[in-house]
């Protein structure tokens, strides 16, 4: 029994074999700016781009180190004078679109901007029509 | 009666994306972020020596003579170990490779070589992952592979395996 207590509590203990540095995180990628201007650009900007190694989030939202040198990257050039669509701009040069949450019209994208207007057009039409039919309807009968 | 058959599209259609779900989940998700950078110039970089006993590299070392492959790595890193035989035998066949060494500390790199070997002919310590994010990898290892005028021709996403190596060899010689 004791045993089973022990192997129990160790199989707590047990670390999974992370593949992790234990380099210190870049300089900005957990000090905000200085200026609370240029930090609320970065970090508007942080929010919408993605994650490459946790792909399902923003690198604001992610403890990865990639994750924290991204952050450097982004608050880096800011500093420097950049604006956040010419940072979002340089990583989609590098990674495509997938790298950014802001969805822009190209050519794998555009469905997704024309469905909704197609779809809306199409029930407006089907609409005036019946409605159009009612009416005829209703003057036959009047 | 034609009606009635107009009835069914909906259902159809949600059926369909039902399916459509349906055989998704099957799927096996491709997690690979690829470059967006093959055909591209190599970006400007020069990066300080990883560990004493090899120079840095910086894209210079990486223009002119024959094509070279930029692995990056790190000493961390699990699958980079099971890539070291493969990268000794493209360094056999004469392949010129330069590391770039992924957030790393020195006696870190010098005990991974000392341990796996040692394919390269310099290595660059890039603590921030600035060159890696300029390349447009998204993890380590990669393998790049550089022509003499320092475009990006080719990338490898994640470790070589012995049937990578013929794959390596043959971009290489397409960069030519």
């Amino acid at each position: 029994m004791n045993r089973a207590i022990i192997a129990f509590l160790l199989a707590l203990l047990a670390i999974p074999l992370a593949a992790q540095d234990t380099m210190p995180p870049a300089p900005y990628a957990y000090n905000q700016l200085d200026d609370p201007a240029l930090e609320a650009q970065a970090s508007e900007l942080m929010l919408t781009l993605r994650c490459l190694k946790c792909q399902s989030q923003s690198i604001a939202d992610s403890d990865a180190p990639m994750a924290g040198d991204m952050r450097h990257q982004v608050r880096s050039r800011i500093l420097a004078g950049e604006s956040p669509e010419e940072i979002r701009s340089w990583l989609v040069a590098r990674y495509g679109d997938y790298v950014s949450y802001n969805p822009t019209i190209s050519a794998t994208t555009w469905p997704l901007f024309a469905i909704p207007v197609l779809m809306i057009v199409l029930v407006a039409g089907v609409l005036l029509r019946r409605l159009g039919k009612r009416r005829d309807a209703a003057e036959d009968a009047a | 009666m034609r009606n009635r058959i107009w009835l069914w599209v909906p259902l159809a259609v949600f059926a369909f994306f039902l399916g459509l779900a349906g055989y998704m989940l099957t799927q096996e998700k491709d997690q690979f972020v690829e470059s967006t950078m093959i055909g591209e110039p190599l970006p400007d970089f020069a990066l300080q020596p990883a560990f004493a006993g090899l120079p840095g590299a910086a894209k210079g070392d990486l223009v002119g003579g024959g094509p070279r492959l930029l692995n990056i790595w790190a000493s961390w890193c699990l699958p980079c170990i099971a890539e070291a035989p493969q990268l000794e035998a493209l360094k056999e066949q004469g392949v010129e490779i330069v590391g770039i060494a992924i957030r790393d500390r020195p006696e870190d790199v010098a005990n991974f070589l000392a341990r796996h070997g040692n394919p390269y002919t310099r290595i660059g310590s890039d603590a921030i992952s600035e060159v890696q994010l300029a390349i447009g990898s998204s993890g380590v290892p990669e393998t790049f592979v550089i022509d003499a005028q320092g475009m990006i021709r080719y990338q490898h996403i994640g470790d070589i395996r012995e049937d990578d190596v013929a794959v390596l060899l043959a971009e290489l010689e397409k960069a030519q």
